[in-house]
């Protein structure tokens, strides 16, 4: 049997400012396992955006990390609104965020699609008012 | 890594083997085994912060003790600007000057000189195009080990300019070669007065690949006795001091990054708070910077553990000293091009990632030894009370897999196991 690590974390909606945590922790985890320093950064950052994005937009949910040897899968799920039109959510500057946030300078529209540029693969599984499943891998 | 030569020692017989030291490692490079401390020589940073919190005074550092510098022919002293706010009153740094020559030193060359001389090219530096944004300082050493174990990414941020304290070295060197020339070079001992322990190993494993132009380093504190003894006020000493504000404020946090004369930089000081900068840049979350100027001490050098004055009321101190300084008294050479930095000013090598944590060479294996870790960790209490002699619970069940310490060592568990036979 190929091993599996399996990472859960809750990204709290409640708290903007603990926003990115998650990401801390799979990164410290991945250099404790010796993964290349390129892949760190893309599982992070991509994990980062997917985290922010829950917070923004859903009021907080649930970050899963496969860790496997030659790969790594996030899947992160949450309960919120749903993405109505996912394209146009897959464009570089488009933006649902609230004013309050983007004088924090997020909310620029390029969420996704870093996590889209950062991972090897994206799969979106939304529907409007279903909440979000998105599943990324990063290939070591 | 691990013929890294550390300053960081323990005294075995003053250590008590309590958790102070455990619990505030910002590395986790220490674990109480056998009834006192242990320090992992490849996660140690150099920190100091061991040295400042052990109640028994049990950790120390490693420094030369005046006397080496006896059989030297020539003696220079480079006090760092940190030594001039060690003084109550003092309203000139030529009394620490004249105070150096009078503890014995033939001349004294003052590192504040070699700090302007590193702000200026640091100037020319980042009108570079081809280097990563932001540049962070590589003067304090703590800063560079520490990159060098945990930020893989930020390496190459590193700025490529020696310390100011190296370069002060080359510089004395050379001015007593010059004026002496009867002096052969192994006749000149070099000594720096260090505010801290990473100053110390610094010098004793080299910078940048190179052997340290540095022969001796003695402690700050040990250094600040013999001159209180031997500075008078009665007796007003000769102008010689060649520091401006530049150069003095380069002691305390913050005083590197505005000589830049850049608005776009940012200063952190304190350990913890420069890791969460180092991941915040890392994580690509920082706002687009070109300096960032990082101090493991709080306050900056002033906070040294081998200080003596309150780091902020040294900073008070120089605040007093540099009020009617020029603005910089060391300026490099005017060049047609306006990037120009000598070669003797870099370092031969730049820094490069040696990973300190990883658990194992074979990731197969070390996912294994990750899974065993959290299995562990599930059943420990979460208290991170420290008395199994591992700084945390995960940390314990790390050490755990890696064969290091025992389940049964965890007291809680114990207390269990006693009330179940009970």
């Amino acid at each position: 049997m190929n091993e599996v690590l399996q990472f859960h974390y809750d990204v709290d909606g409640e708290d903007f400012t603990s926003a990115g945590e998650a990401s801390v922790q799979i990164k410290k985890n991945l250099r404790q396992l010796g993964f290349p320093p390129d892949t760190i950064r893309r599982v992070s950052i991509a994990m980062y955006e997917g985290e922010i994005n829950m917070v923004i937009h859903a009021g907080g949910g649930e970050a899963d990390v496969l860790v496997h040897e030659d790969y790594i899968e996030m899947i992160l799920t949450d309960h919120g609104p749903g993405i109505e039109n996912v394209n146009l959510a897959m464009q570089e500057g488009y933006s649902t965020a609230p004013d309050t946030i983007r004088t924090l300078g997020f909310g620029a529209g390029m969420g996704l699609p870093n996590m889209k540029r950062y991972s090897d693969s994206l799969h979106i599984d939304t529907a409007k008012g279903q909440g979000c499943k998105i599943t990324m891998k990063v290939f070591v | 890594m691990s013929d890294y030569k550390h300053s960081v020692s323990l005294d075995v017989e003053k250590c008590k083997g309590c958790t102070h030291c455990l619990k505030r490692c910002p590395t986790e490079a220490i674990r109480i085994r056998d009834g006192h401390a242990k320090i992992n020589a490849d996660r140690c940073i150099d920190c100091g912060v061991c040295i400042r919190i052990c109640p028994y005074k049990a950790k120390k550092a490693i420094f030369d003790k005046p006397e080496v510098l006896q059989p030297y022919k020539w003696k220079i002293a480079l006090p760092p600007p940190s030594l001039y706010g060690q003084f109550e009153n003092l309203d000139d740094v030529d009394y620490v000057l004249q105070g150096l020559l009078d503890c014995g030193f033939d001349e004294v060359f003052e590192v504040a000189r070699a700090a302007e001389l590193v702000t200026a090219y640091t100037r020319r530096y980042l009108k570079r195009d081809d280097i990563q944004r932001p540049v962070i300082s590589s003067a304090c050493p703590v800063i560079v080990r520490l990159i060098a174990q945990r930020f893989p990414l930020l390496c190459s941020h590193l700025m490529p300019l020696l310390p100011p304290m190296e370069i002060a070295a080359i510089m004395a060197k050379e001015q007593a070669q010059k004026a002496h020339p009867e002096l052969k070079e192994e006749e000149i001992g070099i000594c720096f007065i260090s505010p801290c322990p990473a100053k110390i190993s610094d010098v004793k494993n080299g910078i940048g690949g190179e052997k340290s132009h540095v022969n001796v380093v003695v402690s700050m504190a040990d250094m600040y006795f013999s001159l209180i003894s031997v500075m008078s006020k009665d007796q007003t000493p000769p102008p010689v001091s060649k520091a401006g504000m530049i150069g003095i404020g380069w002691a305390s946090a913050g005083g590197e990054a505005t000589a830049i004369f850049n608005d776009r930089y940012l200063a952190a000081d304190g350990i913890e708070n420069v890791i969460r900068v180092l991941d915040d840049i890392e994580n690509g979350t920082m706002p687009n910077l070109d300096f960032i100027e990082l101090n493991a001490c709080n306050g900056g050098c002033v906070g040294g553990a081998m200080t003596v004055a309150n780091p902020y009321i040294a900073k008070t101190h120089l605040q007093n000293l540099r009020r009617y300084l020029p603005v910089s008294q060391n300026h490099i050479p005017n060049n047609k091009d306006e990037r120009y930095i000598p070669e003797s000013f870099f370092m031969k090598e730049t820094v490069t990632y040696h990973p300190a944590v990883q658990l194992n060479q074979n990731r197969k294996e070390a996912m294994k030894m990750m899974a065993d870790i959290q299995q562990i960790h599930a059943c420990l209490p979460d208290l991170d009370c420290g008395s199994c002699g591992s700084p945390t619970c995960h940390a314990f069940a790390e050490d755990v897999v890696k064969g290091e310490t025992e389940v049964d060592q965890c007291v809680v568990k114990m207390r269990e196991k006693i009330k179940e036979r009970a």
